[in-house]
């Protein structure tokens, strides 16, 4: 559903940086930044909370290494398909590391890729969700809801701090 | 970025603090005590006449004990200098700005070298007390102490040729290491990049010549004190024990200097850089120990198992508190992103590590030369054996610190320093 927004485009990642620093003083909501790279610090000025991506991870990793430890005792510990390894014991643990740590692995990686996607909102016949084809090359662009840049001069103030150009726009963010 | 400013820091001077001195005065009185003790029981007491390595000659258990400990403080303290050395010379290779700032801490490290090299020349003074190949006879098909895998390895396992590789090593080490630093302290007058490119090439031929002679220094010095068995990824594990005990102490090194009013720049971040390299690193020190670890126990050939067996059955304990403390512990104290920048949990799993990497040495040394039976740890006599240890840890601090305080703290001339200052992750 698109929304009415008042977009700020620069040229410059120092000129939009220092424009956040002045809409951030005024106290008005910034709804996205739209970056060709990522900016080093603008995570901060955004008041961003860091990602729990590692959280995840852990949850992965920790399900992962259960997968792996049960599928073993699973096939080794029952009497039907267990196979004799040179006499060695059926349930013993230098044989379970190799396949635990790849299955580890395996679930951690799988999992983190997939939550960055749900995240993200990346999957087949997602919508494109961006305010101009040029953000994934050259330009930056503020993007505020209508409804929080009201009663503020967001709008003066970006101008007059280096961006070519604002506008007030309905588009799908 | 504008967000933050950046001030140049000012040319600093290190002075070793009262504090510190006494410190090292203690390790070092402990030792010499714990040594002329060692030497004593040593040198006085009469052999025992029991079955060692070979069968059939006489061993002194005491002199055995007092020559394995003082190659164990040796290859530690040698493993740490080293450590500082590839330190530095990787900051080159992989143009690394965030490392640039603390690099004195290791270019101080690598001053050790002359010493460390004294400190193996006293090996092979003691070689016959622990290297079973020293032996006499064991070559000679007549004698009693013949031993036919010996040597058929005796071309390559002889004292003659084993000091030449020593003295070729060293001198290789020795050199380079000093160059890179005569370099970097030369450079902060001068300034520029020409120092930098000429430390980068020798950076290069350093980690290149290092890889190989690292790996036959462990074969000269470790693994050869289990004569007959063999592992070819043994060097990489004495390799990741040393690299990680390295870091841990560049460590502790930048959070006490930062304590001490030194190197005010130094933030979280750059803790949580070196705390990646020691998480990561620790991981990879039980990987490669798991890799000669299983091979062995698939094969389960009782030629090569026995050198796991001797492990097993008389150091279980330790054989199961080396992998906690080497590897459970940092995996699961450093997993997080604060705890590696956080200076309360870094330096217990610092210590930690530095304690381990003891223990690990001591499970490779003990088991080959003195075995379960005469190891100092299930005796009083492992006082001793930490009390030699203290001795090396003193000197080791003190030529440390002592290089540390004669020269400029922070590289000011360096083209990287202000990457280093504004380092954010």
């Amino acid at each position: 559903m698109s929304q009415k927004f008042v977009l700020g485009y620069f040229d410059d990642e120092e000129t939009l940086m220092h424009a956040i620093e002045k809409i951030n003083a005024t106290g008005t909501k910034i709804y996205e930044v739209y970056s060709p790279f990522p900016i080093h610090g603008i995570d901060d000025l955004l008041g961003y909370k860091r990602t729990r991506l590692s959280v995840a991870a852990f949850i992965f990793g920790c399900i992962g290494f259960s997968l792996a430890l049960f599928m073993q005792t699973f096939m080794l510990g029952l009497d039907k398909w267990r196979i004799n390894i040179g006499g060695k014991p059926y349930l013993a643990w230098p044989d379970f590391v190799p396949v635990t740590f790849e299955g580890t692995v395996l679930i951690t990686a799988l999992g983190m890729v997939f939550t960055f996607m749900w995240v993200n909102e990346f999957f087949p016949g997602a919508v494109e969700k961006q305010p101009h084809p040029r953000v994934t090359e050259d330009l930056f662009v503020v993007a505020i809801k209508s409804e929080d840049a009201e009663g503020s001069d967001v709008q003066s103030i970006m101008s007059s701090n280096g961006a070519l150009e604002v506008k007030e726009e309905e588009v799908l963010l | 970025m504008g967000a933050h400013a950046y001030h140049k820091p000012a040319a600093e001077m290190f002075q070793v603090s009262s504090r510190l001195k006494r410190t090292i005065n203690v390790l070092l009185g402990v030792g010499i005590l714990s040594i002329i003790i060692s030497l004593i029981l040593a040198y006085t007491g009469g052999s025992h006449e029991e079955a060692g390595h070979g069968g059939h000659h006489a061993v002194n258990f005491d002199k055995t004990r007092f020559w394995a400990d003082i190659l164990l403080s040796n290859w530690y303290f040698l493993g740490l200098t080293l450590g500082g050395s590839v330190f530095m010379a990787l900051a080159y290779l992989t143009n690394a700005g965030w490392s640039i700032g603390i690099r004195r801490i290791p270019e101080a490290f690598s001053t050790y070298l002359p010493y460390a090299a004294a400190g193996f020349i006293l090996i092979f003074v003691g070689a016959a007390e622990i290297y079973h190949w020293a032996h006499e006879g064991v070559t000679d098909p007549t004698s009693a102490n013949y031993d036919a895998i010996i040597a058929e390895k005796s071309a390559y396992l002889n004292l003659p040729f084993m000091i030449g590789r020593f003295l070729a090593f060293f001198a290789g080490w020795f050199l380079m290491t000093r160059t890179i630093r005569m370099h970097s302290l030369a450079e902060d007058a001068e300034g520029g990049f020409f120092r930098h490119k000429r430390n980068k090439t020798m950076a290069g031929i350093f980690t290149t010549f290092f890889g190989v002679t690292w790996a036959m220094s462990s074969w000269d010095f470790m693994m050869s004190l289990d004569p007959h068995w063999f592992s070819t990824i043994y060097w990489v594990n004495q390799f990741a024990g040393m690299w990680v005990a390295a870091i841990s102490t560049i460590m502790l090194f930048s959070i006490l200097l930062k304590r001490a009013g030194y190197i005010q720049f130094v933030n979280t971040s750059h803790y949580h850089d070196l705390g990646k390299l020691m998480f990561a690193f620790s991981i990879f020190w039980t990987y490669t120990w798991l890799s000669q670890f299983l091979l062995y126990y698939y094969a389960n050939i009782p030629e090569e198992a026995v050198y796991y067996f001797e492990r097993w059955a008389g150091f279980k304990f330790l054989f199961w508190l080396n992998l906690i403390l080497h590897f459970l512990f940092p995996l699961l104290m450093f997993m997080t992103r604060d705890a590696k920048r956080t200076e309360s949990m870094i330096i217990p799993v610092a210590t930690i590590i530095l304690a381990a990497h003891f223990l690990d040495l001591y499970l490779c040394i003990m088991p080959g030369t003195v075995g379960q039976a005469e190891a100092g740890i299930y005796s009083w006599k492992f006082i001793l054996e930490v009390g030699i240890f203290a001795f090396f840890a003193g000197l080791w601090l003190m030529v440390v610190t002592k290089s540390l305080s004669k020269i400029n703290l922070i590289p000011t001339g360096s083209p990287y320093l202000k990457e280093s200052v504004l380092h954010n992750t």
